[in-house]
């Protein structure tokens, strides 16, 4: 009768929890709603399919249990209930996967004129690029990285030299307008994680990875790294802040080209001899 | 429609292999030490495996402690977390959860099981057993050499792991990691040879291939899957220690490490991803279906009941073992791959959730109308199925690839693996430790003990984490070593924190009541018998008990059945021992 006891308990504890709990997602700041949709619904099927199957052992448990005189019923196969279980098992499958492709194909499909955004995860800190006057960003190369062209962009692409360069600091985007969001990594891997914006993507050295969002709702949000990436790991932070246009575009005009910081290279980087001192 | 117990007073097909002469040791170096008998090469994986084990569990303690009270032990820096969680991680799926279903289980039962008198290469199965020490040693040696152990995570993700911002990546940590899973591997398929060629070579007369235990088909399929898998992880490995120790660059594109540009070039750290996990998800299987199939003689013999659905059950493991090498890429929705890949691995892995549901179905049917016996194997496997269906479901979520996307790398990940590859099987471990070391040793293990580590573990391990999930849904990430200030993270998750790692001390602590109970019934257990669970599979009817060398004494058993003849109406008993002609009479074997 323990075993009962326990299974129901177990069963009923676990709903309360879930519908007691605080500890929930946080408030969204993007147009990722669908996917915390997609987490309801799957949350909806899966939680009453594991209620239902405790209970169910509960239930067999209490009325099954052995007890002198009691015998087993025998039987090997039952076709019928094995074929109305796989079907509706296949359904219920179905019901979630469905939404979730949909989403996914949404996820991967960046919008017509979304602005490219570059992160470049380092260890441990980050970087951003965005595009300058001509609206579009510049090539770069890791093996270009030098102490005076930490993102190691070209210098004869004139798309690079008008690119705005936030080394160390905070990242500004505007609220409503979709972002593309271009990953790049120098070292070793990192992922680029808002929890407000519930996309995330790896960084990884020797490609460019992306995704992309609408922010929704103006703030300031923790930029944390997701990819195991050596000690300093829980230490790569940043600020995100998500402006009104106007404040945006202010910010903006207060950013460096790269040829701006590239005029005083003689000053080293701060963020280089902050990755100095963070080994 | 065929019958599930076909076959039945048909005449015995012919035996097709001699009965052969085993090689009999000499001294007693060769009989208990470089032994080649099945049964002592399988209690030699299960000590060492739940030894390193216990060096896991400890680990697992101090990363808790981190985790639960950070700041407060000066001796956990982060280095030495990170290495922690390495080494708990590769020990619990490689050195022990591989280890002890398949080295252990596999060789004890594999031969009983299918009446045979020993695995088919006795000499590369020993060969097998001190490959794999050796590998558990190199891996050790680790924790003294200069640098420490690896501390890149279980993953061992390229570039980090051969870094100077990782522990031990350019030290000797990552080296005999490496090495020690190339040694482990290479011990692995000289045993996995003798496993599956032995259930395919080695069987009884009458033991055809739909008669075989559930057990059997779990860990066969198991080792199939795993003499396939694990040569990516091989290779893989083999290439990172080139990229650490000759310079080439199989992983490594251009890099530049702490402002200073390294001499790699061109490799792609996906690549070893893929190759990992083409490798790491079909091991999830490995481990899981040997459970599985366990797990199924488990309810069916302490439930009194045929196992529901048997050639269902047979076919959901191969199917299983199958989908399982097309869903690798699950693990790297947010890798950077294509994103198109997505589509697919999203629905090969919900497919996969088809066949696992009906088995979970079949178990718990067959305990519908049954007689259910509230003994302590009885008694696991009802938790292996709670934590199981738990697991799984989670597993939809995270399976389910834009669902995935908030939740990969934070610690629902980690709740969810956990419950479903970590405290399920372990459940069944425990479970068929229960249930097979009356047979091993000739005594039972202690049932006051025994019900005192059922209740702390099943329902310790659940309050662990169950409510994990919930941390990680809050956007906690995983492979933090301290949070520190994060706006998004209440305090009371730090409340919550503290409560899992005090659970995790306890849920550790009660693992000690069991070995104690181990030692303690070698010698003052109860006398158990040849039979004490009056199962029908043929373990249970040898000669002697334990069943010395050569396991049947003169004359190999006779299969005339399947391996679930519980309860069959009309029969004087309520189980029909596998090699029994006729239903009424009791084979003399049989009795207790």
């Amino acid at each position: 009768m323990a075993v009962v006891f326990a299974l129901v308990l177990l069963a009923a504890g676990s709903v309360l929890f879930h519908l007691l709990s605080p500890w929930w997602w946080t408030p969204i700041a993007s147009n990722w709603n669908y996917i915390d949709n997609t987490i309801i619904i799957t949350f909806w099927i899966t939680g009453i399919a594991f209620t239902a199957v405790v209970l169910f052992m509960a239930y067999c448990v209490l009325r099954f249990r052995h007890r002198p005189g009691n015998t087993a019923a025998y039987e090997p196969e039952n076709r019928k209930l094995e074929g109305w279980l796989a079907t509706s098992t296949t359904l219920g499958v179905a019901a979630m996967l469905a939404p979730g492709l949909f989403v996914w194909n949404q996820f991967i499909t960046v919008p017509e004129g979304a602005t490219e955004v570059e992160v470049v995860g380092q260890q441990w800190l980050w970087s951003y690029r965005l595009p300058g006057a001509d609206g579009r960003l510049g090539t770069s190369e890791t093996r270009d990285i030098t102490p005076e062209n930490t993102l190691g962009l070209n210098r004869n692409d004139a798309a690079s030299l008008d690119d705005l360069i936030i080394e160390g600091g905070e990242l500004h985007l505007p609220i409503g307008k979709p972002v593309k969001m271009l990953l790049r990594s120098v070292d070793v891997l990192h992922d680029f994680y808002v929890p407000e914006f519930r996309a995330k993507m790896d960084m990884v050295p020797g490609m460019v990875t992306y995704f992309w969002l609408t922010p929704t709702r103006t703030g300031t949000f923790e930029i944390l790294c997701a990819e195991l990436c050596g000690v300093g790991h829980p230490q790569m932070r940043g600020t995100v802040v998500v402006d009104t246009e106007e404040d945006y575009q202010a910010w903006l005009a207060e950013q460096q080209s790269f040829s701006q910081l590239s005029a005083s290279s003689e000053t080293k980087p701060a963020a280089t001899i902050a990755a100095a001192a963070a080994r | 429609m065929v019958d599930v117990r076909s076959g039945i007073g048909e005449p015995l097909p012919p035996p097709e292999v001699e009965d052969v002469e085993l090689y009999h040791p000499h001294s007693w170096w060769t009989r208990y030490v470089f032994s080649q008998d099945a049964k002592i090469i399988a209690i030699q994986y299960a000590t060492t495996a739940i030894a390193i084990g216990m060096v896991a569990l400890v680990l697992s303690w101090l990363m808790r402690l981190q985790l639960g009270f950070p700041g407060t032990f000066d001796f956990i820096d982060a280095d030495a977390y990170y290495q922690f969680i390495t080494m708990h991680g590769m020990i619990m799926v490689i050195y022990l959860l591989t280890a002890l279903f398949l080295g252990g289980f596999g060789n004890y039962l594999i031969p009983l099981m299918v009446g045979a008198r020993d695995m088919v290469f006795p000499y590369a199965n020993m060969l097998s057993y001190w490959i794999y020490l050796l590998a558990v040693l190199v891996l050790v040696a680790s924790f003294f050499a200069p640098g420490g152990p690896t501390g890149a995570g279980w993953t061992l993700y390229p570039p980090q792991a051969v870094l100077s911002g990782t522990p031990g990546g350019k030290d000797w940590g990552i080296i005999l990691m490496l090495a020690s899973l190339i040694i482990f591997i290479i011990g692995f398929t000289m045993g996995g040879l003798n496993y599956v060629v032995t259930v395919l070579q080695g069987r009884a007369r009458g033991m055809t291939l739909m008669r075989l235990p559930l057990t059997v088909w779990g860990i066969f399929t198991a080792t199939v899957m795993a003499l396939l898998a694990f040569p990516a992880l091989f290779v893989a490995c083999v290439m990172m220690l080139f990229d650490r120790l000759l310079g080439t660059s199989f992983f490594m594109p251009a890099i530049v490490e702490m402002g200073e540009q390294l001499q790699h070039g061109g490799g792609s750290p996906i690549l070893f991803q893929h190759l990992f996990w083409f490798f790491g998800h079909p091991e999830v299987y490995i481990v899981a279906l040997p459970a599985f199939g366990i797990v199924s003689d488990l309810i069916s013999t302490h439930a009194r009941k045929n196992i529901f659905g048997y050639r269902m059950m047979v076919w959901a493991i191969v199917i299983i073992g199958g989908l399982s090498f097309i869903v690798w890429a699950h693990h790297m929705y947010v890798s950077g791959m294509n994103p198109y890949f997505g589509f697919f691995f999203a629905t090969t892995t919900l497919i996969i959730a088809v066949p696992t549901a009906i088995k979970v179905y079949n178990w718990v049917l067959t305990l519908w109308r049954g007689n259910i016996h509230l003994t302590l194997p009885m008694l696991f496997a009802l938790g292996f199925i709670v934590t199981f269906v738990n697991g799984g479901l989670t597993g939809l979520f995270l399976g389910n690839v834009v669902v995935d996307v908030p939740l990969s790398d934070t610690m629902f990940v980690v709740a969810h693996f956990h419950m479903v590859m970590g405290v399920a099987p372990i459940m069944v471990i425990f479970g068929a430790i229960y249930h097979w070391y009356p047979k091993i040793t000739g005594r039972m293990l202690n049932e006051a003990l025994g019900q005192i580590h059922f209740w702390v573990t099943f329902l310790g391990a659940y309050l662990i984490f169950f409510p994990m999930h919930y941390v990680g849904l809050v956007g906690v990430p995983r492979r933090y070593y301290e949070l520190g200030e994060m706006a998004f993270v209440q305090e009371s998750v730090h409340t919550l924190n503290a409560f899992i790692s005090v659970m995790a001390l306890i849920v550790g602590a009660a693992q000690i009541v069991f070995l104690f109970n181990l030692a303690w019934s070698l010698r003052h257990g109860r006398e158990a018998g040849g039979n004490p669970w009056r199962a029908t599979t043929l373990e249970w009817q040898t000669p002697e008990t334990p069943p010395p060398h050569g396991n049947w004494g003169r004359e190999l058993p006779v299969v005339y059945r399947w391996a679930y003849d519980y309860s069959v109406p009309g029969a004087a008993e309520d189980f029909i021992p596998q090699n029994q002609p006729t239903p009424g009479r009791m084979s003399h074997e049989a009795v207790s």
